[in-house]
């Protein structure tokens, strides 16, 4: 197993934990991304949009903030010191996968931050079920994608 | 009455200063942790595969952090910069819940990307990532359309 990765996922895991201890303790809110940026862009919520546009820039600077630094912080699997990995396919593939993560994250209101970090750390039933469908879901798409391109490999 | 207006205008700077930070802490965390390369995101996924441990990590390390500063912070009477803390109380579970989250793990099976990763990795922007971000936000506006149902 390559424990380098994995206390690396550690800690960033821990940054997030805490981004999300940080985000209730100031403004009383619970860390996920697809309620706070989507909330922004399709209500435009009056009075409660400029928290979500930092947070949102936020995001984007902190993987940033460690490519200007260097210092190989990135965990980029097969490419140490890259901080931000290559697709996964081309653009259709992202166009037909990018509708089913705002669909599903909006009718299911959340994601991996949300339901996830958040949602498991209140012992909420529904991010509970939540989190579980969508790691299931996602393990079976995996797979048929595994057997489909690999030809049972 | 313009102290008033003074103190809370300076309030709202710090609600944006408040919301910079969180996003910093979880766009560095996604970024140390690999959660901004698609291929550990689909290694975690892929059992059947050469089995990538990392989200497993990730997600444990952030949810036990962040239960421990909930039980803490949580005893307070209200956020610092906010009159009061903004939770679901919803319990049930219903359709709409299970048929969301099921339509976003295969999305995110398929790409690698969950909403925070997707926007996160814009600094390697590519055309492949910017028709993700854009088909996902048209379907957080069909998500809207979608009508609600007890």
């Amino acid at each position: 197993m390559d424990w380098s990765s994995s206390l690396q996922g550690l800690a960033g895991g821990i940054l997030i934990g805490l981004s999300a201890t940080w985000l209730m303790a100031t403004l009383g809110r619970i860390a996920g991304i697809s309620g706070i940026i989507g909330n922004l862009i399709t209500v435009r919520p009056r009075g409660d949009s400029a928290w979500r546009i930092t947070f949102l820039l936020g995001l984007i600077s902190g993987p940033m903030l460690l490519m200007l630094l260097g210092g190989n912080l990135g965990n980029v699997a097969g490419a140490p010191g890259e901080v931000i990995g290559q697709p996964a396919g081309g653009v259709v593939l992202m166009l037909v996968a990018g509708l089913l993560v705002g669909v599903g994250t909006g009718l299911g209101s959340g994601c991996t931050s949300g339901h996830g970090v958040c949602g498991l750390a209140r012992l909420s039933p529904r991010s509970l079920a939540a989190t579980l469908t969508f790691l299931a879901t996602a393990i079976v798409t995996v797979f048929v994608v595994g057997q489909l391109s690999g030809g049972g490999a | 009455m313009s102290t008033n207006r003074q103190a809370r205008s300076n309030n709202g700077t710090l609600k944006a200063f408040a919301g910079y930070i969180a996003g910093l802490l979880f766009g560095l965390g996604l970024a140390i942790s690999g959660m901004t390369d698609p291929a550990r995101v689909i290694g975690f996924l892929d059992l059947a595969g050469a089995w990538d441990p990392t989200l497993m990590f990730v997600l444990g390390g952030a949810v036990v952090t962040n239960f421990i500063g909930y039980r803490m912070v949580l005893r307070r009477p209200h956020p610092l910069l906010e009159g009061g803390f903004q939770i679901p109380t919803r319990r049930d579970l219903d359709a709409r819940l299970i048929g969301g989250a099921a339509l976003f793990g295969i999305g995110w099976g398929l790409s690698g990307y969950c909403p925070g990763p997707a926007f996160a990795s814009l600094a390697g922007l590519s055309l492949p990532l910017a028709a993700m971000l854009v088909a996902m936000v048209a379907g957080w506006f069909l998500a809207r359309v979608v009508p609600t149902r007890g």
